[in-house]
């Protein structure tokens, strides 16, 4: 694994995607590893584009905002392509060779012949991965998008364990959090649709490792070294 | 009652009133991974804050909730929303009128907004601490971080301090007070952070114990009196002098102006003392410097960090006060180097103005790069820059 991981994450407002950068900073942190987290957005409101940042390495990191250099990018929503609702365009502008695109997609992109060869040239594999559908089918709402993603790049990359993991979700998630007025309206919503705050960490555990999965799966599919 | 005489007593959430000096030097320190606005939270549960006044204005919205939440578990005094920010510094001002430690926070148009009131504040020797969580001031409107705002707030007379990291952040908010609150210096103090690069960016942060807090303002030791009607500066605002064109009113204007520029100037001594310098060096005896304040030089850091792989040796100089500025350090950390590269977050690179003004042979300070509006300012950015400069020196010499 290199010794720096920068991450972007480009997704719409309500996904999660602010919250998932968090979640997995913090959880590299618990790791021991150095980590840094931080959204970028406009106007708080769902479905405008939301894109936040992970950089986690094993030394001391002071870079920081927008990651213009990434390792990884995770499309949290195919509008963020399609529609070019990201900060980004294209959407995989500035990745780094041997690097990694998560889709969340259940089926490949219309992209263009010439940015997929692009990729192939920079031996960037793409991972489609139904991170709703699964978030649907395991938690029950599509809220817990974000922690498929997550399980999807844990899968394909062991970033972070999954013990940290857990204590993270369980730091962000079981007790009181303050807010921003979108984020704290989503927390409510997704804590009404449990009955107690143990169901809500245990759906999006189970969540994640369904996911980490698929990931799991999906890297020995792949040819060409990620991440080395 | 000096404050000092409250050291080892415990106050109404049965935190310990402790020694500054024991609380930043030996006191355990716990690790945390939080946002710069969490941050905030913790300072403050430590700082025996009187009372805090709050608008909202992102990025420091979740800051000044947060201080609220304090309010609620009985951590800070008193806690209220002001109609708008002038009327939050004003009242503010009111406080500090009345002996109390106040803190509050705000951003961008927030900042200028409020504006009238932070030299009304160094006149009347208020030792309010405010955080600017800086973000654009322009139009086509931005909310990402430009450090437009701290050039416009410069020469205010407050004390200005730029932290860097959630680190520096959380020590400068408690070691703050006790500078703006000696009896020869008595002003207020900005502690700016970049807003999102640091007030929503979770990093490491190491905490001092939730049981422990800093001694309470001690208004007696102000050095004028707090509130009195008859006396400067309740007195100038009062019954102003400029309405009198004698020789008394010039004689006011011109010693007490004076006075509060002094005044920032003699808090160096107790900065030193807290914060170990007013600048922080990293081989600063390369002949290439990166010198600036705040996440720029952060992406210094890294930009130093890169060239070193290439074999190219480059410095930094981190400017922790703005206001006082530590011309001497900077005459002194710079004297050998041939290139200054002084990169910021603002269109106009104020950083690099200050910095020409007070060096010999300003021509070595070439001021960039620098991004504005919330742009993102990568370290490749700044390799790019300081390997282009160093390409065209070649050229000149080599013909």
């Amino acid at each position: 694994m290199r010794r720096r991981i920068n991450l972007r994450m480009s997704g719409l407002g309500g996904q999660g995607v602010v919250t998932s950068a968090h979640v997995l900073a913090t959880a590299a942190s618990k790791d021991g590893k150095f980590a840094i987290s931080n959204p970028f957005f406009g106007a708080e409101k769902r479905m405008a584009p939301a894109e936040s940042y992970v950089r986690i390495g094993d030394e001391k990191i002071y870079d920081r905002g927008e990651l213009v250099y990434p390792d990884v990018i995770m499309i949290f929503h195919p509008t963020v392509i399609t529609m070019g609702k990201c900060y980004t365009m294209p959407f995989y502008d500035g990745i780094k060779k041997g690097g990694l695109v998560i889709i969340n997609s259940d089926k490949p992109l219309p992209i263009l012949e010439e940015n997929l060869k692009f990729l192939e040239d920079q031996e960037v594999p793409i991972f489609y991965v139904a991170a709703t559908p699964m978030a649907v089918e395991v938690a029950g709402t599509e809220l817990a998008t974000n922690m498929a993603m997550l399980g999807a790049l844990m899968g394909a990359t062991d970033l972070v364990t999954m013990e940290s993991m857990e204590a993270s979700i369980r730091d962000r998630f079981g007790k009181k959090y303050v807010a921003s007025g979108g984020t704290a309206t989503l927390d409510e919503a997704i804590k009404k649709k449990f009955a107690k705050k143990e169901q809500l960490l245990e759906k999006n555990m189970a969540t994640v490792r369904k996911v980490y999965d698929l990931g799991a799966d999906w890297i020995k599919t792949v040819k060409s070294p990620v991440l080395v | 009652m000096s404050s000092k005489s409250l050291i080892g007593t415990v106050n109404k959430k049965g935190q310990k009133i402790v020694d500054p000096e024991y609380l930043f030097n030996e006191a355990p320190r716990e690790r945390f991974f939080m946002t710069g606005s969490e941050v905030v939270k913790e300072a403050i549960r430590r700082a025996s804050v009187d009372i805090s006044v709050s608008y909202p204005i992102t990025p420091q919205s979740e800051a000044a909730a947060l201080v609220g939440e304090l309010w609620v578990e009985g951590y800070v005094g008193d806690y209220f929303r002001g109609e708008n920010e002038f009327a939050v510094m004003s009242e503010c001002a009111g406080a500090s009128f009345g002996g109390a430690r106040v803190f509050t926070t705000t951003s961008g148009p927030g900042t200028l907004r409020a504006y009238e009131n932070f030299p009304m504040w160094v006149g009347s020797r208020l030792p309010i601490m405010i955080n600017f969580m800086v973000r654009g001031v322009n139009s086509p409107l931005s909310i990402q971080p430009d450090t437009l705002e701290i050039g416009l707030v410069i020469d205010t007379g407050m004390l200005i301090w730029h932290a860097e990291t959630a680190q520096e952040f959380y020590d400068y908010l408690l070691k703050g007070f006790l500078v703006a609150e000696e009896p020869d210096v008595h002003l207020p103090i900005a502690i700016c952070i970049d807003g999102f690069f640091v007030s929503h960016t979770k990093d490491d942060v190491m905490i001092t114990p939730i049981d422990m807090a800093i001694p309470p303002y001690d208004p007696y030791r102000s050095p004028v009196p707090c509130m009195d009607m008859e006396v400067p500066p309740v007195r100038m605002m009062r019954d102003p002098f400029v309405m009198k064109s004698n020789y008394i009113s010039y004689a006011t204007q011109a010693s007490w102006q004076q006075e509060t520029r002094a005044a920032c100037e003699r808090s160096r001594k107790h900065t030193v003392r807290l914060l170990g310098g007013l600048i922080e060096e990293d081989r600063s005896d390369a002949e290439i410097l990166i010198v600036s304040s705040g996440t720029a030089l952060a992406q210094g850091r890294e930009a130093a960090r890169i060239l070193a792989k290439e074999g190219i040796r480059v410095g930094t100089v981190k400017i922790k006060t703005i206001r006082p500025f530590p011309t001497e350090e900077i005459r002194q950390a710079t004297k050998n180097a041939r290139l200054i590269f002084v990169p910021e977050f603002n269109v106009v690179g104020w950083m690099a103005r200050e910095i020409k003004a007070c060096i010999p042979d300003n021509h070595r300070v070439i001021a960039g790069p620098h991004v504005a509006g919330g742009m993102t300012l990568p370290p490749e950015v700044i390799v790019d820059e300081i390997k282009k400069v160093l390409a065209k020196n070649k050229e000149a010499i080599h013909g």
